[in-house]
Protein backbone atom coordinates (compact mmCIF):
# COMPACT_ATOMS: atom_id res chain seq x y z
CA UNK A 1 0.00 0.00 0.00
CA UNK A 2 1.63 3.89 -1.08
CA UNK A 3 1.89 5.83 2.03
CA UNK A 4 -0.70 8.17 1.19
CA UNK A 5 -3.73 5.76 1.92
CA UNK A 6 -6.33 7.29 3.64
CA UNK A 7 -6.15 6.35 7.37
CA UNK A 8 -8.12 3.68 9.22
CA UNK A 9 -10.56 6.19 11.28
CA UNK A 10 -11.46 7.57 7.30
CA UNK A 11 -11.67 4.19 6.03
CA UNK A 12 -14.21 3.34 8.28
CA UNK A 13 -16.41 6.18 7.66
CA UNK A 14 -16.08 5.91 4.05
CA UNK A 15 -17.86 3.40 2.05
CA UNK A 16 -16.39 -0.01 0.65
CA UNK A 17 -15.49 0.72 -2.89
CA UNK A 18 -13.67 3.95 -1.51
CA UNK A 19 -11.65 2.39 1.13
CA UNK A 20 -9.96 0.23 -0.78
CA UNK A 21 -8.27 2.67 -3.09
CA UNK A 22 -5.31 4.46 -2.31
CA UNK A 23 -5.00 8.27 -2.51
CA UNK A 24 -2.69 10.46 -3.70
CA UNK A 25 -1.53 13.70 -2.36
CA UNK A 26 -3.66 15.85 -4.63
CA UNK A 27 -6.44 13.22 -4.43
CA UNK A 28 -6.32 13.53 -0.90
CA UNK A 29 -6.48 17.86 -0.90
CA UNK A 30 -9.17 17.54 -3.29
CA UNK A 31 -11.49 15.34 -1.02
CA UNK A 32 -11.08 17.06 1.97
CA UNK A 33 -12.65 20.13 0.10
CA UNK A 34 -15.34 18.24 -1.29
CA UNK A 35 -16.09 16.94 2.31
CA UNK A 36 -18.42 19.59 3.49
CA UNK A 37 -19.91 20.72 -0.50
CA UNK A 38 -23.38 20.59 0.55
CA UNK A 39 -26.45 18.95 -1.64
CA UNK A 40 -27.94 22.05 -3.45
CA UNK A 41 -31.34 20.66 -2.82
CA UNK A 42 -30.59 19.75 1.32
CA UNK A 43 -28.11 22.02 2.02
CA UNK A 44 -27.81 20.73 5.49
CA UNK A 45 -26.59 17.47 3.93
CA UNK A 46 -22.95 16.63 2.70
CA UNK A 47 -22.62 15.15 -0.89
CA UNK A 48 -21.11 12.41 0.96
CA UNK A 49 -22.97 11.82 3.57
CA UNK A 50 -25.97 11.29 1.06
CA UNK A 51 -23.32 9.01 -0.79
CA UNK A 52 -23.60 10.80 -4.37
CA UNK A 53 -19.80 11.60 -3.76
CA UNK A 54 -18.24 8.57 -4.31
CA UNK A 55 -14.70 8.62 -4.49
CA UNK A 56 -11.58 11.20 -6.52
CA UNK A 57 -8.99 9.35 -8.22
CA UNK A 58 -5.67 10.43 -9.97
CA UNK A 59 -6.70 9.73 -13.62
CA UNK A 60 -4.83 9.12 -16.57
CA UNK A 61 -5.82 12.87 -17.26
CA UNK A 62 -5.84 14.44 -13.59
CA UNK A 63 -7.93 14.32 -10.68
CA UNK A 64 -11.45 12.46 -11.27
CA UNK A 65 -14.28 12.61 -9.20
CA UNK A 66 -16.72 10.19 -9.35
CA UNK A 67 -20.23 11.19 -8.73
CA UNK A 68 -23.53 9.24 -9.23
CA UNK A 69 -27.10 10.15 -9.35
CA UNK A 70 -29.66 9.73 -6.85
CA UNK A 71 -33.05 8.85 -9.27
CA UNK A 72 -31.74 8.91 -13.07
CA UNK A 73 -34.12 12.10 -13.33
CA UNK A 74 -32.39 14.33 -10.44
CA UNK A 75 -32.19 17.58 -12.12
CA UNK A 76 -29.50 18.69 -9.70
CA UNK A 77 -26.88 16.43 -11.32
CA UNK A 78 -25.53 19.57 -13.20
CA UNK A 79 -25.42 21.52 -10.39
CA UNK A 80 -23.46 19.29 -8.05
CA UNK A 81 -20.80 18.42 -10.94
CA UNK A 82 -20.77 22.78 -11.63
CA UNK A 83 -20.39 22.77 -7.68
CA UNK A 84 -17.35 20.43 -7.19
CA UNK A 85 -15.56 21.94 -9.95
CA UNK A 86 -15.97 25.62 -8.33
CA UNK A 87 -14.97 24.01 -4.66
CA UNK A 88 -11.87 22.98 -6.67
CA UNK A 89 -11.15 25.62 -8.28
CA UNK A 90 -10.78 27.92 -5.26
CA UNK A 91 -7.80 25.75 -4.40
CA UNK A 92 -6.56 25.91 -7.61
CA UNK A 93 -7.43 22.21 -8.90
CA UNK A 94 -8.63 20.67 -11.59
CA UNK A 95 -10.71 17.36 -12.21
CA UNK A 96 -12.85 16.12 -14.74
CA UNK A 97 -16.21 14.86 -12.89
CA UNK A 98 -17.34 11.32 -13.71
CA UNK A 99 -21.19 9.87 -13.46
CA UNK A 100 -21.01 6.42 -12.51
CA UNK A 101 -23.91 4.31 -12.28
CA UNK A 102 -23.10 0.94 -10.90
CA UNK A 103 -23.42 -0.07 -7.92
CA UNK A 104 -27.07 1.52 -7.98
CA UNK A 105 -27.38 5.07 -5.47
CA UNK A 106 -29.03 3.48 -1.98
CA UNK A 107 -30.28 5.07 0.65
CA UNK A 108 -29.06 2.75 3.05
CA UNK A 109 -25.53 4.15 2.31
CA UNK A 110 -26.89 7.25 4.40
CA UNK A 111 -25.04 7.88 7.40
CA UNK A 112 -26.48 7.56 11.03
CA UNK A 113 -25.21 11.36 10.95
CA UNK A 114 -26.91 12.34 7.64
CA UNK A 115 -30.36 10.94 9.00
CA UNK A 116 -29.92 12.80 12.18
CA UNK A 117 -29.26 16.37 10.32
CA UNK A 118 -32.55 15.48 7.62
CA UNK A 119 -34.42 14.88 10.90
CA UNK A 120 -33.39 18.05 12.35
CA UNK A 121 -34.07 19.95 8.88
CA UNK A 122 -37.52 18.27 9.05
CA UNK A 123 -37.20 15.65 6.86
CA UNK A 124 -37.76 11.98 7.76
CA UNK A 125 -35.08 9.70 7.51
CA UNK A 126 -35.61 6.86 5.04
CA UNK A 127 -36.18 3.54 6.39
CA UNK A 128 -33.15 0.45 5.07
CA UNK A 129 -34.50 -0.89 1.82
CA UNK A 130 -31.43 -3.53 1.40
CA UNK A 131 -34.21 -6.03 2.11
CA UNK A 132 -36.02 -5.26 -0.92
CA UNK A 133 -33.42 -6.08 -3.35
CA UNK A 134 -33.72 -7.61 -6.56
CA UNK A 135 -35.66 -11.01 -7.78
CA UNK A 136 -38.73 -11.14 -9.94
CA UNK A 137 -40.79 -12.95 -6.81
CA UNK A 138 -40.54 -9.99 -4.03
CA UNK A 139 -41.17 -7.36 -7.10
CA UNK A 140 -44.61 -9.59 -7.70
CA UNK A 141 -45.07 -9.31 -3.57
CA UNK A 142 -44.38 -5.52 -3.77
CA UNK A 143 -46.60 -5.15 -6.37
CA UNK A 144 -49.59 -7.49 -4.22
CA UNK A 145 -49.55 -6.48 -0.92
CA UNK A 146 -47.35 -3.05 -1.22
CA UNK A 147 -44.39 -2.21 0.81
CA UNK A 148 -44.44 -3.01 4.55
CA UNK A 149 -45.88 -0.15 6.76
CA UNK A 150 -43.50 1.14 8.05
CA UNK A 151 -43.68 3.53 11.06
CA UNK A 152 -42.23 7.12 10.22
CA UNK A 153 -41.93 8.96 12.48
CA UNK A 154 -42.79 13.13 12.56
CA UNK A 155 -39.65 14.76 12.60
CA UNK A 156 -41.25 17.94 14.31
CA UNK A 157 -43.08 16.42 17.36
CA UNK A 158 -41.91 12.94 16.99
CA UNK A 159 -45.36 10.90 16.79
CA UNK A 160 -45.56 7.37 14.87
CA UNK A 161 -48.94 8.43 13.99
CA UNK A 162 -48.65 10.05 10.55
CA UNK A 163 -50.10 9.41 6.94
CA UNK A 164 -48.98 9.31 3.61
CA UNK A 165 -50.21 12.33 1.68
CA UNK A 166 -48.28 11.03 -1.61
CA UNK A 167 -45.62 8.70 -2.73
CA UNK A 168 -44.49 11.31 -4.99
CA UNK A 169 -43.09 14.66 -3.06
CA UNK A 170 -41.44 18.08 -3.54
CA UNK A 171 -38.08 16.10 -5.51
CA UNK A 172 -38.04 12.57 -7.04
CA UNK A 173 -36.31 11.32 -3.74
CA UNK A 174 -39.07 12.51 -1.30
CA UNK A 175 -42.89 11.12 -0.14
CA UNK A 176 -45.27 13.89 1.08
CA UNK A 177 -46.40 13.10 4.95
CA UNK A 178 -48.71 14.61 7.33
CA UNK A 179 -48.87 14.30 11.18
CA UNK A 180 -51.95 13.18 13.05
CA UNK A 181 -51.26 14.51 16.00
CA UNK A 182 -49.17 18.03 16.07
CA UNK A 183 -51.49 18.18 12.00
CA UNK A 184 -47.75 19.20 10.18
CA UNK A 185 -47.27 18.08 6.73
CA UNK A 186 -43.51 16.78 6.59
CA UNK A 187 -41.06 15.27 3.56
CA UNK A 188 -40.29 11.49 4.14
CA UNK A 189 -36.74 10.66 2.17
CA UNK A 190 -37.89 7.43 0.28
CA UNK A 191 -36.11 4.32 0.66
CA UNK A 192 -34.04 3.67 -2.75
CA UNK B 1 -20.32 -6.30 -24.90
CA UNK B 2 -22.72 -3.40 -26.20
CA UNK B 3 -27.02 -4.38 -26.08
CA UNK B 4 -27.64 -3.68 -30.02
CA UNK B 5 -28.30 0.21 -31.10
CA UNK B 6 -31.92 -0.32 -31.90
CA UNK B 7 -32.55 -2.48 -28.75
CA UNK B 8 -31.48 0.12 -26.65
CA UNK B 9 -33.21 3.11 -29.03
CA UNK B 10 -36.67 0.68 -27.72
CA UNK B 11 -36.00 0.88 -24.43
CA UNK B 12 -35.33 4.62 -24.38
CA UNK B 13 -37.67 5.97 -26.54
CA UNK B 14 -40.79 3.55 -24.85
CA UNK B 15 -39.52 5.70 -21.26
CA UNK B 16 -39.37 9.49 -23.18
CA UNK B 17 -42.35 9.14 -25.07
CA UNK B 18 -44.38 7.70 -22.04
CA UNK B 19 -42.77 10.65 -19.85
CA UNK B 20 -43.57 12.56 -22.24
CA UNK B 21 -47.25 12.22 -22.14
CA UNK B 22 -47.56 11.73 -17.96
CA UNK B 23 -45.42 15.31 -18.35
CA UNK B 24 -48.97 16.48 -20.65
CA UNK B 25 -49.95 16.42 -16.85
CA UNK B 26 -48.02 18.85 -15.77
CA UNK B 27 -49.97 21.74 -13.87
CA UNK B 28 -53.23 20.00 -15.05
CA UNK B 29 -53.26 17.36 -12.49
CA UNK B 30 -56.89 16.14 -10.86
CA UNK B 31 -55.51 17.59 -7.54
CA UNK B 32 -51.95 18.70 -6.47
CA UNK B 33 -50.47 15.70 -5.15
CA UNK B 34 -51.18 13.82 -8.51
CA UNK B 35 -50.15 16.84 -10.42
CA UNK B 36 -46.57 16.10 -8.49
CA UNK B 37 -46.99 12.51 -9.21
CA UNK B 38 -47.18 12.36 -12.81
CA UNK B 39 -44.37 15.36 -12.93
CA UNK B 40 -42.25 13.08 -10.56
CA UNK B 41 -43.20 9.64 -12.56
CA UNK B 42 -41.82 11.93 -16.05
CA UNK B 43 -39.02 12.58 -14.24
CA UNK B 44 -37.77 9.51 -13.51
CA UNK B 45 -38.69 8.29 -17.14
CA UNK B 46 -36.93 11.17 -19.12
CA UNK B 47 -33.91 10.33 -16.77
CA UNK B 48 -34.07 6.99 -17.90
CA UNK B 49 -34.49 7.93 -21.49
CA UNK B 50 -31.31 9.62 -20.79
CA UNK B 51 -29.16 7.28 -19.32
CA UNK B 52 -29.95 4.83 -23.00
CA UNK B 53 -29.51 7.50 -25.24
CA UNK B 54 -26.12 8.40 -23.70
CA UNK B 55 -25.34 4.83 -23.93
CA UNK B 56 -26.35 4.54 -27.46
CA UNK B 57 -25.51 7.31 -28.70
CA UNK B 58 -21.72 6.31 -27.57
CA UNK B 59 -21.79 3.43 -29.99
CA UNK B 60 -23.08 5.14 -32.60
CA UNK B 61 -20.30 7.78 -32.81
CA UNK B 62 -20.60 10.61 -35.61
CA UNK B 63 -21.88 13.35 -33.62
CA UNK B 64 -24.95 11.39 -32.43
CA UNK B 65 -26.06 12.49 -28.72
CA UNK B 66 -28.97 12.15 -26.84
CA UNK B 67 -29.98 15.17 -28.05
CA UNK B 68 -29.98 14.31 -31.57
CA UNK B 69 -31.95 10.73 -30.94
CA UNK B 70 -34.86 12.55 -28.65
CA UNK B 71 -35.01 15.72 -30.97
CA UNK B 72 -33.89 14.81 -34.50
CA UNK B 73 -35.44 11.73 -35.60
CA UNK B 74 -38.75 11.12 -37.02
CA UNK B 75 -41.25 8.89 -36.62
CA UNK B 76 -40.28 5.67 -38.29
CA UNK B 77 -36.93 6.07 -36.72
CA UNK B 78 -38.64 5.43 -33.31
CA UNK B 79 -39.27 2.38 -31.19
CA UNK B 80 -41.33 2.73 -28.97
CA UNK B 81 -44.51 0.52 -27.89
CA UNK B 82 -47.61 2.11 -29.49
CA UNK B 83 -49.06 2.02 -25.63
CA UNK B 84 -46.60 4.18 -24.80
CA UNK B 85 -47.23 7.06 -27.22
CA UNK B 86 -51.48 6.81 -27.22
CA UNK B 87 -52.97 10.07 -25.99
CA UNK B 88 -54.68 10.09 -22.43
CA UNK B 89 -58.21 10.28 -23.59
CA UNK B 90 -60.96 7.72 -25.03
CA UNK B 91 -60.32 6.41 -28.40
CA UNK B 92 -60.29 9.66 -30.70
CA UNK B 93 -59.00 10.60 -33.91
CA UNK B 94 -55.95 12.46 -34.01
CA UNK B 95 -56.86 15.98 -34.63
CA UNK B 96 -59.60 15.91 -31.64
CA UNK B 97 -59.48 17.27 -28.88
CA UNK B 98 -60.73 15.94 -25.81
CA UNK B 99 -60.36 16.21 -21.77
CA UNK B 100 -57.42 14.02 -20.47
CA UNK B 101 -58.93 10.78 -18.97
CA UNK B 102 -57.04 10.39 -15.37
CA UNK B 103 -58.00 6.42 -15.33
CA UNK B 104 -56.56 6.46 -19.19
CA UNK B 105 -53.32 7.43 -17.40
CA UNK B 106 -52.87 5.40 -14.80
CA UNK B 107 -53.81 2.30 -16.57
CA UNK B 108 -51.49 2.80 -19.20
CA UNK B 109 -48.88 3.58 -16.69
CA UNK B 110 -49.94 0.53 -14.69
CA UNK B 111 -49.73 -1.85 -17.78
CA UNK B 112 -46.55 -0.70 -18.69
CA UNK B 113 -44.78 -0.81 -15.05
CA UNK B 114 -46.19 -4.46 -14.45
CA UNK B 115 -43.88 -5.23 -17.29
CA UNK B 116 -40.84 -3.05 -16.51
CA UNK B 117 -40.65 -4.37 -13.17
CA UNK B 118 -40.15 -7.45 -15.10
CA UNK B 119 -37.97 -6.42 -17.33
CA UNK B 120 -35.72 -4.04 -15.17
CA UNK B 121 -35.18 -7.14 -13.00
CA UNK B 122 -34.08 -9.16 -15.82
CA UNK B 123 -31.31 -6.44 -17.47
CA UNK B 124 -29.56 -6.55 -14.21
CA UNK B 125 -27.93 -9.69 -15.13
CA UNK B 126 -27.46 -8.26 -19.30
CA UNK B 127 -23.88 -8.30 -20.73
CA UNK B 128 -23.94 -5.19 -21.45
CA UNK B 129 -22.50 -3.94 -17.87
CA UNK B 130 -24.01 -0.53 -18.53
CA UNK B 131 -27.56 -1.50 -19.49
CA UNK B 132 -27.12 -3.47 -16.35
CA UNK B 133 -26.16 -0.19 -14.35
CA UNK B 134 -29.26 1.51 -15.85
CA UNK B 135 -31.19 -1.45 -15.28
CA UNK B 136 -30.36 -1.47 -11.24
CA UNK B 137 -31.88 2.21 -11.32
CA UNK B 138 -34.73 1.75 -13.41
CA UNK B 139 -35.86 -0.86 -11.38
CA UNK B 140 -36.14 1.08 -8.08
CA UNK B 141 -38.37 4.10 -10.13
CA UNK B 142 -40.42 1.49 -11.74
CA UNK B 143 -41.45 0.17 -8.32
CA UNK B 144 -42.93 3.33 -7.26
CA UNK B 145 -44.42 3.93 -10.59
CA UNK B 146 -46.30 0.16 -10.02
CA UNK B 147 -47.21 0.80 -6.55
CA UNK B 148 -48.54 4.66 -7.40
CA UNK B 149 -50.93 3.25 -10.56
CA UNK B 150 -51.66 0.11 -8.63
CA UNK B 151 -52.86 1.68 -5.82
CA UNK B 152 -55.10 3.95 -8.37
CA UNK B 153 -56.20 1.64 -10.58
CA UNK B 154 -57.87 -0.39 -7.41
CA UNK B 155 -59.00 2.89 -6.01
CA UNK B 156 -60.49 3.89 -9.60
CA UNK B 157 -62.09 0.19 -10.14
CA UNK B 158 -63.15 -0.27 -6.74
CA UNK B 159 -64.87 2.88 -6.07
CA UNK B 160 -67.48 4.94 -7.35
CA UNK B 161 -69.72 3.26 -10.31
CA UNK B 162 -68.27 6.47 -12.73
CA UNK B 163 -64.83 5.54 -11.74
CA UNK B 164 -65.51 2.31 -11.96
CA UNK B 165 -67.02 2.67 -16.01
CA UNK B 166 -63.99 4.79 -16.66
CA UNK B 167 -61.34 2.58 -15.47
CA UNK B 168 -63.24 -0.47 -16.60
CA UNK B 169 -63.21 1.91 -20.44
CA UNK B 170 -59.80 2.61 -20.30
CA UNK B 171 -58.62 -1.12 -19.51
CA UNK B 172 -60.93 -2.31 -22.78
CA UNK B 173 -59.17 0.07 -24.84
CA UNK B 174 -55.33 -0.15 -23.90
CA UNK B 175 -54.88 -4.20 -22.83
CA UNK B 176 -54.92 -5.02 -26.13
CA UNK B 177 -52.44 -3.11 -27.23
CA UNK B 178 -50.44 -4.96 -24.62
CA UNK B 179 -50.21 -7.89 -27.08
CA UNK B 180 -47.43 -6.23 -28.29
CA UNK B 181 -44.62 -6.54 -25.23
CA UNK B 182 -45.31 -10.71 -26.19
CA UNK B 183 -43.80 -9.92 -30.36
CA UNK B 184 -40.96 -10.36 -31.42
CA UNK B 185 -38.77 -7.88 -33.03
CA UNK B 186 -35.31 -7.86 -34.67
CA UNK B 187 -33.65 -5.68 -32.59
CA UNK B 188 -35.20 -7.83 -29.25
CA UNK B 189 -34.30 -11.23 -31.18
CA UNK B 190 -30.48 -9.46 -31.81
CA UNK B 191 -30.26 -8.38 -28.33
CA UNK B 192 -31.31 -12.19 -26.53
CA UNK B 193 -28.70 -13.55 -29.26
CA UNK B 194 -26.24 -11.89 -27.84
CA UNK B 195 -26.47 -11.84 -24.24
CA UNK B 196 -27.44 -8.02 -23.50
CA UNK B 197 -31.14 -9.09 -24.09
CA UNK B 198 -33.74 -10.76 -22.23
CA UNK B 199 -36.62 -12.95 -23.84
CA UNK B 200 -39.66 -11.34 -23.54
CA UNK B 201 -42.18 -14.15 -23.38
CA UNK B 202 -40.66 -16.22 -20.54
CA UNK B 203 -42.07 -12.72 -18.55
CA UNK B 204 -45.30 -13.17 -19.88
CA UNK B 205 -46.58 -15.81 -16.41
CA UNK B 206 -45.37 -13.06 -14.08
CA UNK B 207 -47.05 -10.37 -15.96
CA UNK B 208 -50.48 -11.73 -16.23
CA UNK B 209 -50.70 -12.58 -12.38
CA UNK B 210 -49.35 -8.90 -11.49
CA UNK B 211 -51.88 -7.68 -13.81
CA UNK B 212 -54.49 -10.71 -12.67
CA UNK B 213 -54.25 -9.60 -8.86
CA UNK B 214 -54.41 -6.50 -9.19
CA UNK B 215 -57.57 -6.36 -11.68
CA UNK B 216 -59.35 -8.49 -9.08
CA UNK B 217 -58.50 -6.51 -6.45
CA UNK B 218 -60.06 -3.27 -8.63
CA UNK B 219 -63.14 -5.29 -9.28
CA UNK B 220 -62.60 -4.90 -13.11
CA UNK B 221 -63.40 -7.15 -15.65
CA UNK B 222 -60.22 -8.55 -17.94
CA UNK B 223 -60.89 -7.99 -21.71
CA UNK B 224 -60.28 -10.43 -23.91
CA UNK B 225 -57.21 -10.37 -26.05
CA UNK B 226 -57.16 -10.72 -29.69
CA UNK B 227 -57.81 -8.29 -32.58
CA UNK B 228 -55.16 -5.94 -33.96
CA UNK B 229 -51.59 -6.09 -32.98
CA UNK B 230 -49.75 -2.97 -33.05
CA UNK B 231 -45.93 -2.51 -34.35
CA UNK B 232 -44.14 0.65 -32.80
CA UNK B 233 -41.98 -1.37 -31.65
CA UNK B 234 -40.93 -2.09 -35.73
CA UNK B 235 -41.25 1.68 -36.33
CA UNK B 236 -44.50 1.99 -37.52
CA UNK B 237 -46.73 3.74 -35.71
CA UNK B 238 -49.65 4.68 -34.41
CA UNK B 239 -50.97 8.37 -36.05
CA UNK B 240 -50.83 9.83 -32.66
CA UNK B 241 -47.00 9.94 -32.14
CA UNK B 242 -46.59 12.22 -34.53
CA UNK B 243 -48.09 14.52 -32.69
CA UNK B 244 -45.90 14.08 -29.58
CA UNK B 245 -43.16 14.98 -31.41
CA UNK B 246 -43.83 17.46 -32.64
CA UNK B 247 -44.56 19.19 -29.84
CA UNK B 248 -41.65 17.97 -28.09
CA UNK B 249 -39.43 18.60 -31.06
CA UNK B 250 -40.12 22.32 -32.01
CA UNK B 251 -38.22 24.34 -30.20
CA UNK B 252 -34.87 22.05 -30.55
CA UNK B 253 -35.71 22.25 -34.23
CA UNK B 254 -36.08 25.59 -34.02
CA UNK B 255 -33.07 26.94 -32.34
CA UNK B 256 -31.04 23.73 -33.19
CA UNK B 257 -27.65 23.48 -30.51
CA UNK B 258 -28.76 25.92 -28.30
CA UNK B 259 -27.99 25.09 -25.01
CA UNK B 260 -28.49 27.68 -21.64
Amino acid sequence: MPSTTVTESEAKQSMDCRAALAMTSSAQRAWDLLESLSDPEIPVVSLRELGILREVREGAEGLEVVITPTYSGCPAMGQIEDDVKAALATAGLQATVVTQLAPAWTTDWMTDAAKDKLRAYGIAPPHACASAASGSANVVQFAARGAKAEVVHCPQCGSGNTTETSHFGSTACKALYRCLDCMEPFDYFKPY
Amino acid sequence: MNAPVDYLLHLADNALILGQRNAEWCGHGPILEEDIALSNNSLDLIGQARLLYQHAAEQMGKGATEDTLAYFRDVPDFRNYTLCELPHMPLMAATSAGDRDFATTIVRNFLYSSLMVLVWDQLQNSKDAQLAAIAAKSLKEVRYHLRHSRDWLVRLGDGSEVSHAKAQAALDQLLPYTQEFWTTSPQESAALANGTGIDMAALQNDWNQIVSEALQEATLQRPAAGGFVPTGKQGIHSEHLGFVLAEMQSLARQHPGAIW
